[in-house]
């Protein structure tokens, strides 16, 4: 593909490039220069079968053409290369919508039409008479009133929407303003009156509003992008029993009555019954207890828990959308509209803002209109004030610092979701946070010290299991230095443990009930001494846990741990993080009820969690920020997710929060000055085309400038 | 003020070539890619595709 002179520049492309979209998305993590993007397009266009490859470094994608490949193929050709890669699910990731790209090209119309005007307005200000401003307006409008009609129509078609559902909205008032401009500019162009003309004014409010408009969309589009993403990475496959043979396919595909096979390890696909098999499951994510439960054949599982140690055969019961936790992330989606009751900063100015303009608008008018009984001077005045109140800073005010505070949070690995998640996190006065996968690794360790021979038998027959006890009992033996005894006849008892023969008297490590020891938390190991040993575990805290902890009671927050864990878990991991308030064994109501009730009496409650049984509470609370490995459903109900950084991010997201609000506030109080300043003197007749166009002007960009000011 | 005769249309005629080319370069999807491209214009690897095909059918934001 690649040609470095120019007579192979002239070669004619290669065949075999097909028009049409690509056949496979790749997300690239770790691409950054120019030399990553030829060396990923030359290892997959070196494959055959495929018939192009184009790297995105702006979004780390690699778009496919090849139908006949599968992806793993190319994945492996990637690694050989040394780029790690990972599948996208294309259905995932959803169409793109073209609003962005049609914005732009509003802006770009209405830019380059307010230049043009611009430069002929500054004739007529600068004192063309007679015949020459006339054609100066006349041309003006040629250019005007098309650029209008076309770059304007995102006003009007908002405005009409809340004049037929009879509510005024800030779009009124811009539309108003764009249409009386332009047409008493136009009568003034053809003579009608010899007042100035307007076309500068209505195409630079349309131009600065559509810039708004713009940045307000891109930070939503780029959040929901980067989320659809994070959903398309997952894409669950299955493995389906076809006629005695195994075939993966897509979780998506299977139906009711299918037969999977699940390895140690994998995560259900699908709501179904165990048909043959034993194992541990990790049901982690949906109760938030941390120890596995044995289940055999009859035992019905649900889609999202994990088979940690036996081979499975599942008969599926319900799949795809019907799964229980598909059913729950429906009902947590229509929960989570109740939250955009929430009306924003920007919301609650133009509420007051939009009749003011009206009013005042009106005002001047039959003001005008009485005092001096000149219909085109009272009109041409009015619009002076329309024009001036129109609000450009203000419709700049808000997007401008949320989309410098978001990208801020999104070098930093912080995702934003949600359009008012900043403004509601600001407010937050108490973090209730979840215990299994939030606070805690999957992986345990191992507590207490045991004598080191004990040790090298547990290690040995822990050595072949993926239960998370037994591997970290291997841990701990690695790191002490302990050799793992030989153990023969090693055999796992999914459900119960593992026995085997050690220099042949038989041993057991597994639950105690099953090695003759006392029911308990603990893992016991029998045969090797005199009397069964117990092996303690304890789970691992995530790194960032103890560091969330100082940081959000050095800046003041009340914290509380929420857990579906056992009691004892819960007061362990509070006491290692000096929580006072934590709470264990709380089932996902329980966890709703204890934020409802915080909310009743005034707090304002941030919740920290993953799994699906903390998705209803993340939908509840008013304010929610999810981990980046926790489940879909709980990602889609937070309002922040934690892409990379881990859990020391949030006092970053709340101090960030805070300021990013305390600047909108200046913003609009910015915007308020500059109207306090410039209506009355509107209203009093004083202001001109070209005083209007500064003051405009001069307002957009202090609004921007301070959005973009370091905070240092 | 005549010269005002042609120079008008001429300097309309250039403001809309300017708009033409920048309605064309959003419909070809140049704006996709920035870091991409900043990146591209180094390499020494020809490209008998310079523009994706992916943004011309508008399926790529």
């Amino acid at each position: 593909m690649s040609a470095a002179c120019p007579a192979c520049a002239s070669l004619p492309p290669p065949t075999g490039v097909s028009p049409g979209g690509p056949t496979h998305i790749l997300h690239l993590p770790d691409i950054h220069c120019g030399g990553c993007i030829a060396s990923v397009e030359r290892a997959l266009n070196d494959l055959p079968g495929v018939a192009s490859a184009r790297v995105n470094l702006s979004l780390k994608r690699v778009a496919v053409q090849a139908a006949a490949l599968d992806a793993q193929t190319m994945i492996d050709a990637l690694a050989a290369a040394g780029h790690r890669a990972e599948r996208l699910d294309a259905a995932r990731l959803g169409a793109a919508d073209p609003a962005a790209r049609n914005l732009l090209t509003r802006i770009g119309v209405s830019g380059f039409a307010l230049m043009n005007v611009m430069l002929l307005s500054v004739a007529v200000w600068s004192g063309a008479t007679g015949a020459t401003a006339q054609i100066f307006h006349l041309v003006s409008a040629a250019i005007a009133i098309p650029a209008v009609a076309y770059a304007g129509q995102p006003f009007f078609r908002s405005a009409l929407q809340a004049l037929s559902a009879a509510r005024l909205n800030m779009d009124v008032p811009i539309s108003l303003a764009i249409v009386l401009a332009s047409a008493a500019s136009l009568a003034s162009a053809f003579g009608f009156s010899d007042r100035a003309g307007w076309f500068d004014a209505a195409l630079a409010l349309t131009f600065f509003l559509l810039v708004g408009r713009y940045l307000d969309h891109r930070g939503r589009a780029a959040a929901r992008s980067a989320a659809a993403e994070l959903a398309a990475l997952e894409a669950p496959q299955a493995r389906r029993i076809e006629g005695g043979a195994e075939r993966i396919v897509a979780a998506g595909a299977l139906r009711p009555g299918d037969l999977i096979r699940l390895r140690p390890g994998d995560r259900l696909p699908a709501d179904g019954t165990i048909v043959s098999g034993r194992t541990d499951l990790d049901r982690s994510v949906l109760t938030g207890e941390s120890r596995p439960d044995p289940a055999g054949p009859g035992d019905p599982v649900t889609a999202g828990e994990i088979s940690l140690t036996g081979l499975l055969t599942v008969r599926v019961d319900r799949a795809g959308r019907d799964t229980a936790l598909a059913r729950i992330a429906e009902i947590v989606a229509t929960a989570e509209s109740q939250r955009s009751r929430f009306t924003g900063l920007a919301d609650r100015a133009a509420r007051i803002y939009a009749p003011a303009v009206h009013v005042l608008g009106a005002v001047t008018f039959v003001g005008w209109m009485l005092a001096t009984g000149d219909g085109w001077r009272a009109l041409d005045i009015a619009i002076s004030v329309l024009v001036i109140t129109c609000p450009c800073a203000l419709g700049l005010a808000v997007p401008a610092v949320s989309t410098v505070a978001t990208a801020r949070l999104f070098r930093a690995g912080i995702l934003v979701k949600s359009r008012t998640a900043l403004e509601r996190l600001s407010q937050i006065d108490c973090v209730a946070v979840d215990k299994t996968g939030t606070l805690t690794t999957g992986t345990p360790r191992l507590s207490a010290d045991m004598p080191a021979d004990a040790l090298a038998v547990a290690a040995g027959l822990a050595g072949g299991s993926s239960h998370p006890v037994s591997r970290a009992i291997v841990a701990a033996a690695a790191a002490r230095g302990v050799v793992p005894a030989a153990i023969d006849a090693v055999c796992e008892h999914p459900g119960d443990g593992i026995e085997g023969l050690h220099r042949g008297r038989p041993v057991r490590l597994g639950r105690g009930a099953w090695v003759g020891a006392p029911e308990g938390m603990s893992t016991w190991l029998a045969g090797a001494g005199d009397r069964p040993v117990p092996l303690t575990t304890v789970e691992t805290l995530d790194s960032g846990a103890v560091a969330l902890f100082r940081g959000l009671r050095e800046a003041g927050y009340r914290v509380a741990l929420l857990s579906g864990d056992v009691p004892e878990a819960v007061s362990d991991i509070a006491a290692r993080l000096g929580i006072d308030e934590a709470s264990g064994g709380m089932s996902p109501p329980d966890k709703v009820a204890w934020i409802e009730d915080r909310a009743r009496n005034g707090a304002r409650v941030l919740m920290v969690g993953d799994g699906l049984n903390d998705t209803a509470s993340l939908a509840a609370s008013h304010a929610s920020i999810a981990p980046g490995r926790a489940l879909d459903a709980a990602r889609n109900a937070a309002d922040v997710v934690l892409l990379s950084g881990g859990l020391k991010g949030i006092p970053t997201i709340l101090a960030t929060a805070r300021s990013a609000v305390v600047r909108m506030r200046q913003n609009i109080g910015i915007a308020l000055v500059y109207n306090a300043v410039a209506v009355p003197l509107a209203m009093a007749g004083f202001a001109t085309p070209l005083w209007a166009a500064l003051a405009m002007s001069g307002s957009s960009l202090a609004v921007t400038l301070n959005a973009v000011r370091s905070t240092r | 003020m005549n010269v005002l005769v042609i120079l008008i249309p001429v300097s309309v005629t250039m403001g809309l070539a300017g708009l033409a080319l920048f309605i064309w370069t959003i419909r070809s999807g140049q704006y996709d890619d920035p870091e991409g491209d900043q990146a591209r214009a180094l390499s020494d690897a020809h490209e008998h595709t310079p523009i994706p095909v992916q943004g011309r059918d508008k399926t790529a934001r």
